[in-house]
């Protein structure tokens, strides 16, 4: 293995599930919770010519997909780096 | 020059450079055929991967579904962009570093087992013939409507052109040729639809344009007018929709996990060098589909107001059938719009609603193909979307041939039957899969089965309850063992089938009130995949955890570094 020690690969493995759980946490507040149970409370809000929900269910989400994967992409890298284990 | 001369010339350049390509691109070795030599870039990576994905269903369909689903659509739009989140964190990069050529092989090894790996081949060919078929047929519509030639010969030419460029250049043949076939797509999808965005409301941008007013000067905001509109003609007001919400949330997250669980997709991610390239290609993969992800709903809803403007007159009086534009006669000789005996004869307007003063029809697989024509575009956008439609399916069915011949050469042959064949033979026997592959698939195009297009859909459901806990619990679980993943794969499999057959063919006409609290066939993936966690891990409580070797072996999936290249051995 290539860390340093197994307390090392504990932690990057902890690190790397932290930030997992958090991303999906988003996934699933945007699509789930806004797009789709908690729709109708936000359709009461007006956002430009949109219903909010309903841009969240057909817009919004799918931004916010993208926005995550690639905080998910620098995070990592980061991660990588710091514990030695990124791939020259 | 008419259209039909304008589309030969337009779909048969885009050909010629798809042969080019694979000509440029021949695979060597069996590494370049079934991961591309593991050298793609990633951006490359995520644009082939959106071809691959975006298939003639997308490109075809999917505007059109939303266009008459209204609020219910967004189904699609999250389910099956969502997906990628799951992908890029969840199972592209540990695929990768496991650094194997097809799923049954990850699921094989992982879990120790020959049953398993077994049950993986079967449902990766299950789940590829079943998409195929659909494709093949999304080829024939579009030769038959813009070129004049019949279904069947369009979809021997569609599948001559497959089997031509993924015989040379395998996978790497297949993902240049997506590349082109990525910019193709797309710019044929978002050119249409900038065009009617801006007869419509003023703006460029489709995505925010039907959010925008109306360009006649009312003031009033296109969705605003929609609602009204679909209010008044029967309909349930656009932006709401009228599924129960448990059921909208089965459907979507079956969709994003089913995305994740299909075999062609994940085997794109084998395909590049290193695993922050895999992380990197999902993103770019997601950035390419959003392109046409939003723009579609866009579509949808501009076209309704314009098929609802253009059948039943700015007044929603309808319109006498001698005054309809040329574009309805064209798509009613197709079948596509139907319209009553009266309203052909002049007795009374023609009128598209929802209650009992309808006396024709629309169907919605036209909202994409005729935009431009409802919305009097040049002859050449018109030939561009034939081509991008071509595009969509010939990219899919190339991604998802190569599967099926690598899970008979590959997973079958090389790792089951004659583990001692070399190399070039095993490039062989690849090829000559392919070519039954294509046959079969050339056989459904033509005779479809009745219910090619309800199959389709169960591909997400049998994904979903099958692979996806299977590869998720094979990285994030280690103790899980082969008992414990079998049966949960089994549980998963026969309960959504067995729901899916009861209640589309046995017992099609069910609604809500008999189903499962209120879940449709399409969303039952999500209750399938729900059992198979939860089966494997009661089985796991009583049976001997997975043996130490494996769990260091899925210790090493989970730290990047030393990837290597992808093996079969």
């Amino acid at each position: 293995m290539a860390f340093e020690s197994a307390d090392h690969a504990k932690a990057y493995w902890k690190e790397n599930l932290s930030l997992m759980l958090k991303l999906l946490f988003v996934w699933a507040l945007v699509s789930f919770g806004f797009g789709i149970f908690l729709v109708d409370v936000l359709n009461h809000v007006q956002f430009f010519g949109f219903k909010l929900g309903f841009w969240f269910a057909q817009q919004g989400a799918i931004y916010t997909f993208i926005v995550l994967i690639f905080i998910y992409i620098r995070q990592m890298n980061k991660l990588d780096k710091k514990y030695q284990v990124d791939e020259e | 020059m008419d259209i039909q001369t304008l589309t030969f010339i337009v779909v048969g350049l885009t050909f010629a450079l798809y042969i080019g390509i694979a000509i440029w691109a021949r695979a060597g070795s069996t590494n370049d055929f079934y991961v591309a030599g593991g050298g793609v870039p990633p951006v490359a990576n995520g644009m082939a991967t959106a071809a691959d994905w975006m298939s003639a269903a997308s490109f075809i369909s999917m505007a059109g579904l939303i266009s008459f689903m209204g609020y219910d659509g967004s189904v699609y739009l999250m389910g099956w962009t969502g997906g990628y989140v799951l992908l890029a964190l969840c199972l592209a990069p540990y695929l990768r570093k496991f650094g194997k050529f097809t799923v049954p092989d990850f699921i094989g090894d992982r879990y120790y087992s020959q049953t398993a790996r077994t049950v993986a081949v079967f449902c990766a060919i299950v789940v590829s013939f079943t998409y195929i078929a659909g494709q093949m047929r999304g080829v024939g519509v579009v030769f038959s409507r813009f070129l004049e030639v019949d279904i069947t010969a369009g979809v021997l030419i569609g599948m001559a052109m497959v089997y031509f460029y993924t015989l040379l250049g395998g996978m790497k043949g297949i993902t240049y040729t997506q590349v082109a076939q990525y910019c193709i797509l797309a710019f044929a999808y978002t050119v249409p639809a900038v065009f009617i965005t801006f007869q419509m409301t003023g703006h460029i941008l489709p995505q925010t344009g039907f959010g925008a007013t109306l360009a006649d000067g009312s003031g009033t905001y296109l969705l605003e007018r929609l609602d009204g509109l679909s209010r008044e003609l029967g309909f349930a007001a656009y932006t709401e929709g009228s599924r129960a919400t448990l059921d909208v949330f089965a459907i979507t997250l079956a969709l994003m996990v089913g995305t994740a669980g299909l075999p062609h997709v994940i085997i794109r991610f084998f395909t590049v060098p290193k695993v922050s390239d895999a992380r990197r290609s999902g993103g770019w993969a997601l950035v390419f589909i959003a392109v046409v992800y939003t723009t579609a709903p866009a579509i949808a809803s501009i076209t309704k107001v314009n098929v609802l403007d253009t059948i039943n007159g700015p007044d929603q009086q309808g319109v006498m059938y001698e005054n309809a534009p040329s574009w309805i006669n064209n798509w009613e000789q197709t079948g596509l719009i139907q319209i009553s005996e009266e309203a052909r004869a002049g007795e009374e307007p023609m009128f598209f609603s929802n209650d009992d003063r309808a006396n024709t029809n629309v169907d919605a697989d036209i909202i994409v193909l005729a935009s431009p024509e409802i919305a009097n575009l040049p002859n050449w956008v018109v030939a561009l979307v034939a081509a991008g439609g071509v595009a969509a399916a010939l990219s899919t069915s190339a991604g998802l041939l190569l599967v099926i011949s690598s899970s008979v050469s590959h997973d079958l042959l090389k790792r089951t039957f004659k583990p001692d064949i070399t190399d070039k033979q095993e490039l062989l026997a690849a090829r000559i899969a392919a070519g039954f592959a294509v046959l079969i698939g050339a056989y459904f195009g033509i005779n479809p089965p009745g219910f090619v297009a309800q199959v389709v859909a169960f591909a997400f459901g049998l994904a979903a309850a099958s692979f996806f806990p299977a590869i998720i619990m094979g990285i994030f679980h280690k103790r899980m063992n082969s008992t414990g993943a079998i049966a949960g794969m089994v549980t998963g499999i026969v309960f959504t089938l067995a729901y899916i057959i009861y209640f589309k063919f046995m017992n099609p006409t069910a609604g809500p009130d008999e189903w499962f609290m209120q879940i449709s066939p399409e969303g039952i993936g999500t209750v399938g995949m729900l059992l198979n966690f939860i089966v494997a891990n009661i089985v796991l409580k009583f049976t001997k955890e997975s043996p130490a070797e494996i769990q260091e072996l899925v210790e090493s999936i989970r730290y990047p570094k030393g990837s290597g290249a992808a093996t079969g051995h």
